[in-house]
């Protein structure tokens, strides 16, 4: 989305913080009310859920309860929600996104997996035109250590720090994470952007973001084979102040071989790991071989800034 | 989801395409039948789910019924790169004078569908994008219009296209964009679209691959699901519900999320090893589907042993040990796993394996080294 970013002048990190007011769209269903729990668990400012027929009914988690809507209009009415998580099946994704914005949401995270293509080409095209953020859908979601977490990611591998992560895969970043925060490295964001083709946030929409937060010292970027997103962030990092380390998965999977992700597939020379990673060190960033050599990139990076 | 030649070519004529007249048919007799009711020199064409039919042989023209049939007799049962040809499309020969392309595909990186025309269709349209892609025209769909006739235009002028074509082209585009956005497909192609020497235009061949993610919303093209993987392994595993690519070397691996997976393969290979297949169990597994796992990377019998990597976020590390157990228990199995567990309920987990006849390793690159090794010991 090219649309205003909106950013609290208090935050020490991108998109999300303490201020943050989350709704969950598709609360009571399985997926939605297990990490609402965990949301709140970890912190979060959750203050609303959305499920069609459901309203006035009340998840109650500890000392915390959450009401919940018939729909995302009276629920930034009630409560004034300024953030949506949506975890409505596949064929209702582009209609909660649609119903968020229309209801003054600003920034909207899709954990959906699933939704069809050309539903989030009418999306991109509409948000497009909108101020606010979206990332996903088919990612884990971000948070910002300490502060707030949006998503499925598991909290307790994360720590509060500079360093900002921005990744397509939501479980290799896990890995990346728990190196940082072994080797005493915290975070500032992390942000799983999604591994389908057409996503609400790109790499260099995270990029710009990072460059532009104070709290934020070095970026991590985390790539895999297919596309060009990887290729177009190269492009923005040349222009950056911060250092960035980089890491691309994919580099024996054979071409033209789908790897699960839609985004994984490699056609051709265009978007193999080995395009990429020369892509991006052509543009100064520092490429790391496995995800346990990040800390030490980073460190060195920080020390030569 | 990819779909045969007829069945493509049903779809286009109910849009008002014309095709040549024709159908498919399952035996030479039938081949034979066919073209005595078409009466002119007919076509036999494999219907497989792979590209480069023609240069393999599957397509052929038969002059004479009896020609047609003797075609269909080799190309009925033909491995096409390693897919066995088990219909023909039996349709009339185009009287080609020029063939041109048309086809439509999402662009990713413009987030758009995009739409190209080339006065060089026919067979080597790959050969032509790579060398001359400058005669290839080609623009972006709007998501919030579609396809409007100004850009119909400048696609055919900018293709040049011969007068004749330009004003016949606007309703195989429209057809084709209509086609695509009702049947949400990720690439729509008729290649080649041919001029015939009466001058008129017809769909020669025909292409449609369908959105996976949006057949829910199409109940209607169920009837043309059939198994796609060309390898048996792969089949089975994506009847069991697993995302599984089967690779060449006898490690094999099982992990959560497919970069993660992608970065197994990676750290396996750099330590020496040869990754045997890509196996994401997904997020949120239960025991069952680790077990599946399990079953489906031995059904290849190069595989030496196995290197389980988790990092449990969605996926708990409980549940994963109980289906590793599970496996142990019940199957038969002589090679070596290698079990990296870590994340959300990785303590139950390991826990839970302890005592066991598997390998635990602390992190991925030691789980990769044991796997190597224990491999290479075998």
């Amino acid at each position: 989305m090219s649309g205003g970013i909106w950013r609290n002048e208090n935050s020490m990190s991108i998109l999300i913080n303490k201020q943050t007011k989350l709704l969950v769209q598709g609360v009571t269903g399985r997926e939605g009310e297990f990490h609402t729990r965990a949301m709140l668990d970890y912190g979060t400012n959750v203050v609303a859920g959305v499920t069609p027929g459901k309203g006035g009914q009340l998840i109650e988690h500890g000392d915390e309860t959450v009401p919940v809507f018939n729909t995302v209009k009276e629920a930034v009415e009630m409560t004034g929600a300024d953030t949506t998580v949506i975890f409505v099946p596949p064929p209702f994704g582009a209609d909660a996104i649609f119903e968020a914005v229309d209801a003054g949401i600003n920034g909207i995270v899709c954990i959906t997996e699933g939704i069809p293509i050309q539903d989030m080409m009418k999306c991109y095209r509409f948000l497009r035109e909108q101020d606010g953020w979206m990332i996903g859908p088919n990612c884990p979601g971000l948070i910002t250590p300490g502060e707030c977490k949006i998503g499925i990611m598991p909290g307790d591998i994360f720590s509060p720090g500079e360093i900002g992560i921005v990744s397509r895969s939501g479980t290799l970043t896990y890995e990346i994470v728990d190196e940082l925060t072994r080797a005493g490295l915290g975070q500032s964001t992390c942000v799983g952007i999604g591994g389908d083709p057409i996503i609400g946030s790109s790499f260099v929409d995270c990029l710009q973001w990072f460059e532009a937060d104070a709290a934020t010292r070095a970026v991590v970027l985390s790539g895999e084979i297919g596309g060009n997103d990887e290729e177009k962030a190269a492009e923005f990092i040349q222009t950056m102040s911060k250092p960035v380390v980089g890491f691309i998965a994919g580099k024996t999977a054979p071409p033209g071989k789908r790897m699960g992700h839609a985004g994984a597939i490699v056609s051709g020379s265009a978007g193999t790991a080995q395009a990429k990673i020369e892509a991006l060190q052509d543009a100064g960033a520092h490429v790391a071989e496995l995800p346990n050599q990040v800390p030490d990139l980073i460190r060195q990076a920080l020390s030569r800034n | 989801m990819k779909i045969h030649e007829y069945q493509a070519k049903e779809i286009f004529a109910k849009y008002g395409v014309p095709i040549p007249p024709g159908r498919v048919a399952r035996t030479p007799e039938e081949v034979k039948t066919i073209a005595q009711e078409v009466g002119k020199p007919v076509v036999v064409k494999a219907q497989v789910h792979v590209g480069g039919r023609g240069k393999a042989g599957g397509i052929k023209v038969g002059n004479t019924p009896e020609e047609a049939r003797s075609h269909a007799e080799k190309i009925l049962g033909m491995d096409i790169k390693g897919l066995i040809v088990h219909e023909v499309l039996v349709e009339e020969a185009a009287d080609i004078k020029e063939e041109y392309y048309l086809g439509i595909t999402t662009d990713r990186a413009a987030r758009r569908n995009i739409v190209m025309v080339s006065a060089a269709g026919g067979i080597d349209i790959e050969e032509v994008a790579a060398t001359d892609p400058e005669k290839i025209a080609r623009l972006h769909i709007d998501p919030a219009i579609g396809l409007q006739d100004f850009q119909i235009r400048q696609l055919a002028f900018e293709a040049r296209l011969p007068a004749a074509a330009v004003r016949g082209i606007g309703p195989f585009l429209k057809a084709l964009s209509k086609v695509y956005a009702d049947y949400d497909c990720s690439l729509a192609e008729i290649n080649p679209l041919v001029l015939t020497g009466a001058g008129t235009l017809i769909a020669a061949d025909a292409k449609i691959n369908i959105d996976d993610n949006a057949l829910f919303r199409h109940p209607d093209l169920a009837q043309y699901q059939e198994a796609q993987e060309d390898d048996p392994i792969e089949a089975e595993a994506h009847k069991r519900g697993l995302t599984y690519v089967r690779l060449d070397g006898d490690i094999g691996i099982i992990g959560n999320g497919a970069g993660l997976v992608m970065t197994t393969l990676d750290v396996v290979q750099r330590e020496g090893g040869r990754p045997a297949n890509f196996l994401d169990i997904g997020g949120g597994a239960k025991a069952e589907v680790v077990t599946k796992a399990i079953d489906t990377v031995l059904l290849d019998k190069n595989v030496k042993g196995i290197f389980f990597n988790i990092f449990g976020g969605i996926t708990r590390g409980d549940e994963v040990a109980k289906g590793m157990l599970e496996a142990i228990g019940t199957m038969d199995i002589t090679v070596p796993i290698v079990v990296r567990l870590t994340g959300t309920r990785a303590a139950e987990g390991l826990q839970l394996l302890e005592g066991s006849a598997l390998t635990p390793a602390a992190t991925m690159q030691e789980g990769a080294q044991k796997i190597v090794s224990l491999v290479n010991a075998a």
